[in-house]
C-alpha cells in the first residue's frame, strides 16, 4: 500500500500557546506593511508601535499564560515543535522587557545619527520573536530556525550605522563567524539525529530512558557541536573572539540589547537541550560547561583589565558574565537554572542601563568611547557619571545591587551541587572583575576635564528615551538588589514547573 | 517602653540618611536652614542614643535592643541589629562626634563651600558608621561598611587639600581592595555554615565545623578587609595621605570613627566566628601591631606637616588597640575598646585643633609654627592637654587603654605563646617612650619658644565660641575617661568577659 493512501494526520495548530510570539511578529509585519504603504517622517510613531507590541506581548504572556503554565505541566503544540511551560514563558516575558528597553534606547539614537529608518524596529521585533521561539523550541530544527531568525536580525542591526566602518566591520564579522558556527551546530544536530533517530527534545529524553548506547561517540560529538554553536551566541570562551569587535563597532543601543537577548536565547536553548533532552548525558556535558564557565570568567575578566575602550571592555565583561551564568547551568539543578534565569533578568537591566549611559556620553557618531574620554567625567556630567558608577558596581556584584544577588544565587545553585571549585574560581574572577570596573570608575572621578576643551564645551544630551531607560534600569537594579524575592520566586516557579 | 526597644536603634541609625534625603529639597542658598536641619537631625539621633543609654541594662551581658527581621530572604540576609557592651561605647561616640562636627563646621566650610552637599554627605556617613556598629548580619554589615566609603571619598576629593584627588582615590582603592576579600570571606562563611547563614550571632554561637586550614584562609580575607581599614602596618599608607588632604571634619570623622570600623570588625566578626584561626593569626597580628607602634612613632619624629604627624600617631595608637585584640583575652579586648573610644576622642580633638591652627596660620608646616603659648594661649593650652592625653599621660583618656593593653600582652590567652607576647609588651613599652618623645618634640616646636618673625605682630584669633561649643565635650571626656576609666570598662566588660572567656577559655 502506498504511503499516500494513509490518512495524513493534520498537525495540531494550537495558536493560543504562541499568542505573545504572534503579537511580536505581527507588530513587526505591521511596521513593514506600513512602510510599504506610507512612511511617516517621524520614526517615533514606529517606535511607539514597537514598544506597544512588546508591552502587549509581555502582558499577555504574564496575565494569560503565566498562571496556566506554572500550574500544570508543559503543553506541546504544533506536533511537538514548541513547548509552552513556565521556563519558556518566563523567557518570553523577559525578552519583551528587553525589547521595550531596546526600543526606548534606539529612538533617539537613530534620530541623532540620521539613521532613522523604521525597519530597525521591525528587525528588533523579529529578533525578539527569535529569542522567544528559541526558548519554546522543543525540536532541534526549531532551535536552529529560531537561532537563525535571531542571528540574522542581529547581524543587520550590528551593521546599522552603515556609514561607519567599524559598524560595517562588526556586522560582517558577526555574520561570517555566526554563519560558520551555525553550520557547526547544524552538523551537531545531524549527529544527534543520527545517533538517536529523533529531533524532538522531549523524545530525546525518552530515547535515553529506554536505550543504553553501547557507543556514545556519535551522540557525544553531536551534543558537543550543538554546545559550540550556542556557546558562540553566548560569547563564552573560547568562542568569544567576535564579541569585542562587534561590541565596539555596533551601535551602543544595539549592543545594549544584543548582549542580553543573545544570552537569554542561547542559555534558554542550552538549558532545554541539555537539561531536558540530554539529562542522561549529564556526566558528559557537565565538564564542557565547567570549562566554558571557568574559561569565560577568568579570560573575560583578565582581558577586560587591559582594555582602553569602554565598549570593548564591556564586551569582555559580558564574556565573564556569560561564565557566571554558565555556573548556574553547570550546576545541572533546578536551583542553578533558576539562579541563571534571575541572573539573566538582572543582566538585561544592567547592560541596557550601562549602554544607555555609554550612548549618551558617546554623542554623535559615538566618538567618545575611549577611556581617555571618560577621564574627569564626574566633573563634567556628574549625574551620568554617578549612574554609570552605579551600574559598574552592580555589574561587579557589590551587595545592595541586583548584581550581588544574581552572583549569589548562581553560587548557591553550585553549592547545592557541591561544586566548590566553581564557586572558588568564580569569586576570584569576581574580585578581578571588580578591578577593571574600578579602573574606569577611578578614571571618571580622577582628573579635571580642563585638558579636554572639546569635551568640556558640549554637554552630553540625554534624550527622553534613554532617560526613561536609565530610570527604569536603576530602579530595577536597586529593587532587585534589596527586594529580589518576588522575581526569585518567579524564576523558581519557571523551572520547578518542569 | 517596648516600642522603644524595638525601634530605637533603627531610628537613631536611619534618621541621618532620611534627613539627608529631606535636605536635598532645601535650596542651596538657604545655608542657615541647611545647617540647622543637619544639627537637628544629628541631635535627634543623639537624643535617641541617650535614650538607649538610659534604657540599656548594664548588668546584663549579650545583645539588647535587638531587631531581627526578614530582609532578603532569598539569600538569607536579615535585618538583624542589636547593641551590646562592645558596640555601645562606639555607637555613642559616633553619635556625639557627628554632632560636634556639624557644630564645628558651622562657619568653617572649606572651599568650594557648598554646605548643602557637605552636610548631606556627613549625614549619609553617619548612617553608614552607626549601622556598621549595630549590624549583626554579614551582608548588612558589608552594606553599611561600604556606605561609609563614598561620602568619605567625596569629602576628601571635593573639599580636601591640594593633593586631594590622589589621596581620595588611594583611600577608596585601598579600602575597596580589602572589602573585596572580606566579601569573599563572608560568602565563604555563609556556605561553610550548616545551615547556611549570614547571621553573625549564630555563626559565633554555633561555631563552624571546618578544618583549621580552611578557617585560616577565610580569616585571611577578613583580616585583609579589616586590617586595611584600621590601618595596620603595612597597609597604612593610605592613611597619612587621606588625613593630610581631608578637610578638618573629614579628618576628625576618619580618625574618630572610620578607623574603628576595622578594629570593631575583628572583635565582632573575625574573632568570635573563627576563634581557632584567630589563635593561629594572633602572634602575627600582634607582631604587625607592635611594628605599627614603633614605625608610626618613628615616622612621627620625622614629620614636618602637623596633620601628617597626627595621622602617623594614629598608626601607633591603633597598634596598641590591635595588640590588645591580638592577646585574645577579655582584658585585652576591653583595653582595645577603651583604646578605640579614647583614640576617637583624643585624636578627633587633635584634628579639630589642627584644623583651627591651619585656619589661623594657613600652614601646617611645623618649622614655621611656634610660640603658640604666647600668641594664642587658649588654643595652645588645649593642644598641650590633648597632646598629653595622646602620649598616654595617666589621668587622661589615652592612658588606661594603652596600659591595659600592655597588661593583657603579659598574659595572653591560653594557647598563645606568652614569651612572644611579652616581647611584644617590651617593644610596645619602648613605643610609649617614643610616643612621648615625638609629642613633646612637636609641642616644643609648635607651642613653646618665642613667636617666629613671620607671625610677629600678626593678630591671631584665639579660640572662638563655636570652637568652644564643639570642643568642650571632647576635652571634658578626655579628663573624665582618664580619671574614671570604669565608665567605659564596666560597660564593655559585662559583655566581653563572659563572651570572650567562653570562646578562648
Amino acid at each position: 500500500m502506498s504511503v499516500l493512501a494513509q490518512a495524513i494526520p493534520a498537525p495540531q495548530t494550537d495558536y493560543t500557546t504562541i499568542i505573545p510570539e504572534l503579537i511580536v511578529l505581527g507588530t513587526g509585519l505591521l511596521i513593514v506593511l506600513m512602510l510599504a504603504i506610507r512612511r511617516f517622517s517621524n520614526i517615533g510613531w514606529y517606535a511607539l508601535i514597537a514598544a506597544l507590541g512588546f508591552a502587549a506581548a509581555g502582558i499577555v504572556a504574564y496575565v494569560d499564560l503565566w498562571p496556566e503554565v506554572t500550574d500544570g505541566a508543559a503543553t506541546y503544540a504544533f506536533s511537538g515543535m514548541v513547548a509552552a511551560d513556565g521556563f519558556s514563558t518566563f523567557v518570553v516575558i523577559l525578552s519583551c522587557v528587553a525589547g521595550v528597553l531596546a526600543v526606548l534606547l534606539a529612538n533617539s539614537y537613530l534620530k541623532r545619527e540620521g539613521l532613522d529608518k523604521a525597519e530597525y524596529f521591525a528587525l528588533l521585533l523579529f529578533s525578539a520573536a527569535g529569542v522567544q521561539f528559541m526558548a519554546m523550541a522543543n525540536n532541534l530544527v526549531m532551535v536552529f530556525l529560531a537561532l537563525e531568525i535571531l542571528s540574522v536580525c542581529l547581524y543587520v542591526l550590528s551593521a546599522w550605522n552603515r556609514d561607519k566602518f567599524a559598524s560595517q566591520e562588526a556586522g560582517m564579522k558577526y555574520l561570517l563567524l555566526g554563519a560558520y558556527t551555525s553550520a557547526i551546530m547544524l552538523f551537531g544536530i545531524s549527529f544527534l539525529y543520527g545517533g538517536t533517530g529523533t529531533l524532538n527534545i522531549a523524545a530525546l529524553a525518552q530515547f535515553f530512558a529506554r536505550n543504553v548506547l553501547e557507543n556514545q561517540g556519535l551522540v557525544f560529538l553531536g551534543m558537543a557541536l550543538v554546545v559550540v554553536g550556542l556557546a558562540f551566541k553566548i560569547a563564552a570562551v573560547p568562542f568569544h573572539m567576535w564579541a569585542p569587535d562587534v561590541y565596539q563597532g555596533a551601535p551602543a543601543p544595539v549592543v545594549g540589547y544584543m548582549a542580553a537577548a543573545a544570552k537569554i536565547a542561547a542559555f534558554a536553548a542550552l538549558f532545554r537541550i541539555l537539561f531536558l533532552g540530554l539529562s542522561a548525558m549529564e556526566v558528559d556535558w557537565k565538564p564542557l560547561l565547567w570549562g566554558l564557565a571557568i574559561l569565560s570568567m577568568i579570560v573575560g575578566s583578565l582581558l577586560a583589565l587591559v582594555q582602553s575602550d569602554v565598549k570593548r571592555m564591556m564586551a569582555y565583561s559580558s564574556i565573564s558574565h556569560a561564565g557566571f551564568i554558565a555556573i548556574g547551568v553547570a550546576a545541572a539543578s533546578a536551583e542553578g537554572m533558576s539562579g541563571a534565569l534571575f541572573y539573566l533578568v538582572t543582566y538585561t537591566f544592567m547592560i541596557a542601563g550601562a549602554f544607555a549611559v555609554i550612548d549618551c556620553i558617546g554623542r554623535k557618531d559615538e566618538q567618545y568611547t575611549k577611556y581617555e574620554d571618560y577621564r574627569g567625567l564626574f566633573a563634567r556630567e556628574p549625574l551620568l557619571a554617578a549612574i554609570l558608577t552605579f551600574f559598574l558596581f552592580a555589574l561587579a556584584g557589590i551587595p545592595g545591587t541586583s548584581g550581588f544577588v544574581a552572583k549569589f544565587v548562581v553560587f548557591e545553585g553550585a553549592a547545592e551541587g557541591g561544586q566548590w571549585a566553581l564557586i572558588g574560581i568564580g569569586t576570584v574572577a569576581a574580585v578581578i572583575a571588580l578591578f577593571f570596573y574600578l579602573r574606569l570608575i577611578v578614571l571618571m572621578y580622577m582628573q579635571d576635564s580642563t585638558e579636554r576643551p572639546d569635551l568640556a564645551e558640549t554637554r552630553a544630551r540625554v534624550a527622553a528615551g534613554p532617560a526613561v531607560v536609565l530610570a527604569v534600569t536603576v530602579a530595577a537594579t536597586v529593587l532587585l538588589g534589596i527586594l529580589p524575592q518576588g522575581l526569585l520566586d518567579m524564576a523558581g516557579q519557571a523551572v520547578f514547573a518542569l | 517602653m517596648e516600642w522603644f526597644e524595638d525601634s530605637a536603634l533603627t531610628i537613631a541609625t536611619f534618621v541621618p540618611i532620611v534627613g539627608a534625603i529631606i535636605m536635598l529639597v532645601i535650596p542651596k542658598d538657604k545655608e542657615d536652614q541647611l545647617k540647622a536641619t543637619a544639627l537637628i537631625l544629628t541631635l535627634i539621633s543623639l537624643a535617641v542614643g541617650i535614650g538607649i543609654l538610659f534604657q540599656y541594662d548594664y548588668s546584663r551581658a549579650g545583645l539588647q535592643f535587638e531587631v531581627d527581621a526578614s530582609w532578603i530572604s532569598a539569600i538569607n540576609a536579615r535585618y538583624h541589629v542589636g547593641i551590646d557592651g562592645i558596640s555601645l561605647p562606639l555607637y555613642m561616640m559616633t553619635l556625639g562626634i557627628t554632632v560636634l562636627c556639624v557644630i564645628y563646621s558651622w562657619n568653617h566650610f572649606p572651599e568650594p563651600h557648598n554646605p548643602k552637599m557637605f552636610l548631606i554627605l556627613l549625614l549619609i556617613l553617619e548612617t553608614g558608621m552607626l549601622g556598621t556598629f549595630v549590624a549583626l548580619d554579614l551582608i548588612l554589615f558589608f552594606v553599611f561598611f561600604e556606605i561609609v566609603l563614598l561620602p568619605m571619598y567625596f569629602l576628601i576629593g571635593i573639599w580636601g587639600g591640594p593633593n586631594r584627588k590622589y589621596a581620595s582615590i588611594k583611600f577608596f582603592l585601598f579600602t575597596l581592595f580589602g572589602s573585596a576579600f572580606m566579601l569573599v570571606s563572608f560568602i565563604a562563611l555563609y556556605f561553610l555554615a550548616e545551615p547556611h547563614t549570614f547571621d553573625i550571632v549564630r555563626l559565633a554561637d554555633e561555631g563552624l565545623d571546618i578544618a583549621r586550614s580552611t578557617a585560616v584562609w577565610v580569616f585571611a580575607g577578613l583580616f585583609l578587609g579589616f586590617a586595611i581599614k584600621v590601618p595596620m602596618f603595612p597597609f597604612h599608607t593610605w592613611l597619612p595621605d587621606a588625613h593630610t588632604e581631608a578637610p578638618t571634619v573629614g579628618s576628625v570623622v576618619l580618625a574618630a570613627v572610620l578607623l574603628k570600623l576595622g578594629t570593631y570588625g575583628f572583635v565582632r566578626i573575625a574573632l568570635p566566628i573563627l576563634p581557632e584561626a584567630a589563635q593561629t593569626w594572633a602572634p602575627w597580628i600582634g607582631l604587625l601591631a607592635v611594628i605599627g607602634i614603633i614605625y608610626g612613632s618613628l615616622c612621627c619624629l620625622a614629620q614636618t606637616d602637623f596633620k601628617r604627624l597626627i595621622a602617623f600617631s594614629s598608626v601607633g595608637h591603633m597598634g596598641f588597640v590591635m595588640l590588645g585584640i591580638a592577646t585574645l583575652t577579655p582584658t585585652g579586648i576591653n583595653a582595645a575598646i577603651f583604646g578605640m573610644v579614647a583614640h576617637g576622642i583624643v585624636t578627633g580633638m587633635l584634628f579639630f585643633v589642627a584644623g583651627s591652627m591651619h585656619e589661623r596660620y594657613h600652614t601646617r608646616d611645623i618649622p614655621r609654627l611656634g610660640g603658640m603659648i604666647s600668641s594664642i594661649p587658649r588654643l595652645a593650652g588645649i593642644l598641650v592637654l590633648i597632646s598629653f592625653a595622646s602620649l598616654g599621660l595617666p589621668a587622661l583618656a589615652g592612658f588606661p587603654g594603652e596600659f591595659t593593653s600592655m597588661l593583657a600582652a603579659y598574659e595572653p590567652a591560653a594557647g598563645l605563646d606568652a614569651a612572644v607576647f611579652r616581647t611584644f609588651l617590651i617593644v610596645a613599652a619602648i613605643g610609649t617612650v617614643l610616643t612621648a618623645g615625638y609629642m613633646l618634640y612637636m609641642l616644643q616646636r609648635v607651642a613653646q619658644g618665642p613667636i617666629p618673625v613671620e607671625w610677629e605682630g600678626k593678630r591671631l584669633h584665639d579660640v572662638n565660641a563655636v570652637e568652644y561649643v564643639s570642643w568642650v565635650p571632647l576635652i571634658a571626656l578626655t579628663v573624665v575617661l582618664g580619671v574614671f576609666p570604669g565608665i567605659v570598662f564596666n560597660v564593655t566588660n559585662e559583655t566581653v568577659a563572659p563572651f570572650f572567656s567562653g570562646i578562648f577559655g
